[in-house]
């Protein structure tokens, strides 16, 4: 045996492909989380089908599918540890930051991989046309890790509750208010073909909304995994 | 030549208003077991829980000190470990998977080699990449028992060590916790008559 | 709180809804309606108050472990979320009468919901959790990490919908009051007021949860 202290991005890394080897095995999060995306996704599609959208309404309704779906799913990597009574063993071996890093990055491929699906279906089904993908891209990325930042903190805590339920998206939305808000802008404008610059405030409120809740969630991790 | 040593000063924890510890206070060195006994709801795991850092105590305190200077949290993780019902291993990753995550996580890094030929003296040869879901529950405490030693801690804490072990589980436990005597402190809660001769100290809970 | 303020509070909060129904409406051109000032703006300061209270409270408890300071956190929220939902009335109110809709999205009216959504939060996720100790610190996690948000909330919606709210006719550009010295010093001892009922009635609150909670420990 050889021992050496190796980094917290390391570990963090352990975590992660611990957790999607797992994760490719079974489907636990995946599967449901796509159903999800896809269903009301076709359902919003097909309710208002024969409507020709505003990019602003459009814009919308992109992210609420976003949002339920990732809410459906995002708490799953944390519910799996309690109910399968690997929490504390976790616990016992990692540190609290090594484990925030490890399901955040897992939380962020999760919404990835929902996002490869979804996004590619949208645009076949909503007819937008002279998009500005480059902007559309670099919203979306940003919006999706912060979204991914701020959920995972959340997700923990849900996990530590009695009654889960509805707790999750009740706990999400004003969190992720401002974040929803502003990526729905960036989004109007990018469907609207407009210039990359003219969405640069945007991404610059989305990129700060990001750092912010990644800092505050690293203070405050530990204070949840550890109850 | 006593530098592993734990300190239990005042300890008391309730829940809900019951209490389940009181005041318990317990020193032990390096050398030394410390078997914790009680009827059921006693508080033994409990105590244990506490004394790994997965429970706060509600007075008092459990102090961990090696070579004359407190161990902190985070120095204490590799530093200590646990085996309990309550504490299991991935049932969707083999137990090679386990055994590879458990090491890198915890800093110490060991060949496939060296694992494989391992799991022979846990009497798990050839099942290194079977599912630990698929493993008996007899078979998945002796793969706990492995990852438990695989950072060579000095504090060991077993709760019930030998439950859902056959005969030759039994000698082998016998066996780890004679050698981690040697150089470090076991705590162990049980109900077997037979295992309080391992202790220097009995503690006796629920009186 | 001692007798001498109680009386004090009495005297005062009837004059001050005398005053509010007495003199001129405060803004000539809002008509009637605006006397609502009075009373909404107070009300929205002691909401703010009590998510400040809670959310120190919650840092103490994370740093000390007591669980006095989650009783003194939580029921600052519990009182905030009550003015947080008379902030909301009487904000609309205002806003049906002059803009024509209960809500507008204005900025002012979305930071105000976005606090009831966080206490509401709060209050649910307190009763989703059974163990007293964890659901201390998983509430004083969620009433820190909030605050961001809010923060950014206040800062981004301004952005996306016009303002409405008459702020420009309380405070002018350069930020001095503006207002005629009777209706300031009504306005003033409204907020006085107000902040000490809100002290008055924590101060009960947190000595009903002190004693709730040494009868738990015996």
């Amino acid at each position: 045996m050889e021992k050496k202290s190796s980094s917290l991005v390391y570990k963090g890394w352990c975590i992660f492909s611990k957790d999607l080897k797992s994760e490719l095995r079974n489907r636990y999060a995946l599967n449901a989380l796509l159903m999800f995306a896809v269903t009301t996704l076709v359902a919003v599609s097909f309710a208002v089908g024969q409507f020709g959208l505003g990019e602003n309404l459009l814009a919308a309704l992109f992210w609420i599918v976003i949002f339920f779906s990732a809410l459906s799913g995002l708490a799953q990597t944390f519910i799996k540890e309690e109910e399968t009574k690997t929490a504390s063993t976790l616990k016992l071996v990692a540190s609290a930051s090594s484990i925030y890093l490890g399901k955040l990055t897992f939380n962020i491929a999760l919404l990835l991989a929902l996002e490869v699906v979804i996004v590619p279906l949208f645009f076949l089904l909503s007819n937008v046309g002279g998009a500005n993908l480059l902007l559309f891209f670099a919203v979306l990325i940003l919006a999706s890790l912060g979204l991914a930042a701020a959920t995972t903190l959340i997700a923990a805590m849900v996990s530590k509750a009695a009654v889960k339920g509805a707790l999750f998206a009740a706990l999400s939305f004003p969190i992720l208010l401002p974040l929803l808000v502003t990526a729905i802008q960036g989004t109007e404008l990018s469907f609207k073909g407009e210039a990359f610059m003219s969405g640069f405030s945007e991404l610059k409120v989305l990129l700060s909304y990001l750092v912010v809740m990644l800092v505050a969630s690293l203070m405050l991790f530990d204070f949840v995994w550890s109850e | 030549m006593s530098n592993a040593q734990i300190k239990i000063s005042g300890l008391s924890k309730s829940f809900d208003g019951r209490r389940v510890l009181s005041n318990i206070s317990q020193q032990i060195n390096e050398g030394e077991c410390l078997v914790i006994t009680g009827p059921n709801g006693s508080g033994k795991t409990t105590l244990l829980r506490i004394m790994a850092g997965l429970l706060r105590p509600g007075e008092g305190s459990v102090q961990y000190f090696l070579e004359d200077s407190i161990l902190e949290r985070e120095k204490l993780k590799g530093n200590l470990s646990l085996v309990s019902a309550d504490l299991a291993l991935y049932d969707e990753l083999t137990a090679l998977e386990n055994l590879h995550f458990l090491s890198r996580i915890q800093d110490c890094h060991f060949s496939e080699e060296e694992l494989v030929q391992r799991l022979s003296e846990f009497g798990l040869t050839e099942r290194g990449n079977d599912l630990v879901g698929s493993f008996s529950s007899g078979m998945k405490q002796r793969l706990k028992y492995f990852c438990a030693l695989l950072k060579e801690p000095k504090f060991l804490l077993l709760d019930e060590p030998t439950a859902n072990l056959d005969e030759e589980g039994v000698r082998l436990v016998d066996e780890i916790i004679r050698s981690q005597k040697r150089d470090g402190i076991v705590v162990l809660a049980t109900n077997e008559s037979s295992e309080l001769d391992y202790g220097e100290k009995v503690l006796q809970l629920g009186l | 709180m001692p007798d001498f303020w109680k009386f004090f509070l009495l005297l005062l909060m009837s004059a001050v809804i005398i005053a509010a129904w007495s003199m001129e409406p405060p803004q000539n051109q809002l008509g009637e309606v605006s006397r609502l000032f009075y009373f909404h703006i107070p009300v929205a300061w002691v909401t703010a108050l009590a998510y400040f209270v809670a959310m120190s409270h919650s840092v103490l408890y994370l740093r000390r472990r007591e669980l006095l300071y989650d009783v003194k956190a939580s029921s600052a929220a519990e009182l905030g979320t009550l003015f947080c939902v008379l902030a909301t009335i009487t904000g609309s109110i205002f806003a049906k009468m002059t803009w024509g809709a209960f809500w507008n999205w204005d900025p002012r009216q979305t930071s105000i919901l976005i606090l009831l959504l966080i206490y509401g939060a709060y209050l649910a996720l307190r009763s989703a959790v059974r163990e007293p100790g964890r659901k201390a610190a998983l509430s004083s996690v969620y009433c820190i990490f909030a605050f961001p948000a809010a923060v950014f909330l206040i800062f981004v919606t301004p952005r996306a919908y016009q303002s409405l709210h008459p702020a420009s006719s309380v405070i002018d550009t350069s930020g001095r009051i503006q207002m005629p010295a009777p209706i300031l010093v009504t306005f003033l001892a409204s907020l006085i007021c107000f902040t000490l009922i809100f002290i008055w009635v924590y101060t009960l609150q947190t000595a009903i949860g002190r004693n709730r909670l040494s009868e738990r420990k015996l």
